[in-house]
């Protein structure tokens, strides 16, 4: 599901014999994003939906809410779903991170996007990036998800368009292409 | 909806951390999880000079079973303890508690340390450390390490008695006695959200009658609210358990303030029915189901 390992990829910010960062000081970060090997230098305060979206441009990942609460903008850590909004780029460092750009391809989907297509599980689209990281992860942890379990699963993700019935298709849904897949 | 700028660490031991803690001279503020901290600083309720990241500590990221506790290191995220079989045979009451800890995709970053040092009146996890009379351990400088129990840890809403140059460096849930069942209930207006009202409960039976019945609450109090039910319910047959005085004597004792999401009375209200249910569902799972 992720991109090849971060062999590569070493602990950021900060560097030097000094701990500390000053506040006016920007900290190296270096991670991996979809298999592939990013440095910037940012300020302590970024946080990773900011750093994926405006320093390395995957706008893939939407901020909602900001606060941890509406779930756009999970993120896979180390192939574990995270909110990106509720992560410092610099905490991040030396971690695999996985967005919706490194789920699938339009012409190789992930089996939680094709779901998703057939099944409409989405309408505007805003709260997506969110719900397919999580459901990816979320199938690989249990390949074959009852409604209540699927249910509970997106239970951190609000979606103001569908009324969930769709999505909690789509989950299902997914679990069952996975499955018919094979082993990932 | 951006935190402002701070200074910031992240220490690579816990001797380091401890250095830089004590040097900050009190306006730092520790980053485990962050999922309770970040939102603060986002929304800039909080504006510290200085962060100290705490997750490149990775010794801190232990669970571990013990003969009479579960010890849960600064690092463990909620999901680590939630799942781990050994901490749950011991102590069913951490993963009671914890699937009602917001949502899993938070517990897959939230630590259960950092969560009683926010000292939420609403985090279950401070229930569940006042009820099983567990403690913390607070580290300083110089190999100082303190043991602070819950009934002293928690000071206040948002305020516990660490030292600004501390750092909780770990928990232990004590187990409770043979023959004790646990439960944890809950209401909140949205799934995953704040409870308005939450009770765990640890019931003691011997040969079928009760020994001992304690509760915890949380949102009802600015700290844990612990309250023995040893008077209402002791020496009764727990098959034929009518729990309506544990509910009246919870309903007594409790003193709740009200908020927009619930009023004072409704809060004592919601108290007494989910001791009631709590109570009935611990004991139910003591007389057959596993835990």
């Amino acid at each position: 599901m992720t991109g090849p390992a971060a062999s590569d990829s070493t602990a950021g910010a900060p560097s030097g014999s000094d701990p500390v960062v000053p506040a006016d000081q920007l900290c190296d970060v270096r991670l991996t994003v979809n298999g592939v090997h990013h440095e910037a230098r940012v300020p302590a305060r970024r946080l990773l939906s900011d750093f994926l979206r405006h320093d390395l441009r995957l706008t893939g990942t939407h901020v909602g809410c900001e606060h941890g609460v509406c779930g756009a903008c999970t993120v896979l850590l180390d192939d574990k779903p995270a909110r990106s909004c509720l992560l410092l780029a610099v905490t991040a460092a030396g971690h695999e991170v996985t967005t919706v750009e490194g789920l699938g391809t339009p012409g190789d989907m992930h089996p939680v996007q094709q779901a998703f297509r057939e099944c409409h599980g989405l309408q505007c689209g805003f709260c997506t990036p969110g719900f397919l990281t999580t459901v990816a992860a979320f199938i690989e942890d249990n390949p074959a998800p009852s409604e209540d379990e699927a249910r509970e699963a997106i239970s951190g993700n609000l979606c103001r368009c569908t009324g969930y019935q769709n999505i909690v298709a789509s989950v299902l849904r997914a679990a069952e292409i996975a499955r018919e897949d094979g082993p990932s | 909806m951006k935190p402002s700028a701070f200074a910031y660490a992240a220490p690579s031991s816990l001797e380091e951390a401890l250095e830089v803690l004590a040097a900050a001279g009190g306006d730092a503020k520790v980053l485990a999880g962050g999922q309770s901290l970040l939102p603060i600083l986002n929304m800039r309720l909080a504006a510290p000079a200085m962060v100290v990241d705490v997750n490149r500590l990775t010794d801190l990221a232990y669970v571990r079973t013990e003969p009479d506790a579960v010890v849960v290191g600064a690092l463990a995220r909620h999901a680590d303890v939630e799942h781990d079989a050994d901490a749950f045979t011991a102590l069913p009451l951490l993963r009671q508690a914890l699937q009602l800890v917001a949502h899993p995709v938070i517990r897959n970053r939230g630590t259960t340390v950092g969560s009683l040092a926010h000292a939420d009146p609403s985090g279950e996890m401070t229930a569940v450390l006042a009820l099983t009379g567990g403690s913390v351990t607070a580290a300083s400088r110089d190999g100082n390490e303190r043991v602070v129990a819950a009934a002293d840890f928690f000071a206040g809403p948002l305020e516990s008695s660490l030292q600004p140059a501390e750092l909780a460096v770990s928990a232990r849930f004590p187990c409770f006695p043979a023959g004790t069942s646990t439960a944890f209930v809950e209401v909140a207006r949205r799934h995953g959200d704040y409870a308005m009202c939450g009770v765990g409960v640890a019931v003691t039976v011997e040969d079928g009658t009760v020994a001992a019945a304690r509760a915890a609450f949380i949102s009802m109090s600015p700290t844990p609210l612990v309250v023995d039910l040893g008077d209402a319910v002791v020496g009764r047959a727990v098959d034929a358990a009518d729990w309506s005085a544990a509910v009246d004597l919870v309903r007594d004792v409790v003193d709740p303030e009200g908020d927009i999401h619930a009023t004072a009375h409704y809060r004592r209200h919601l108290a007494g029915v989910l001791t009631g249910r709590a109570l009935a569902g611990a004991t139910g799972s003591a007389a057959g189901r596993a835990a």
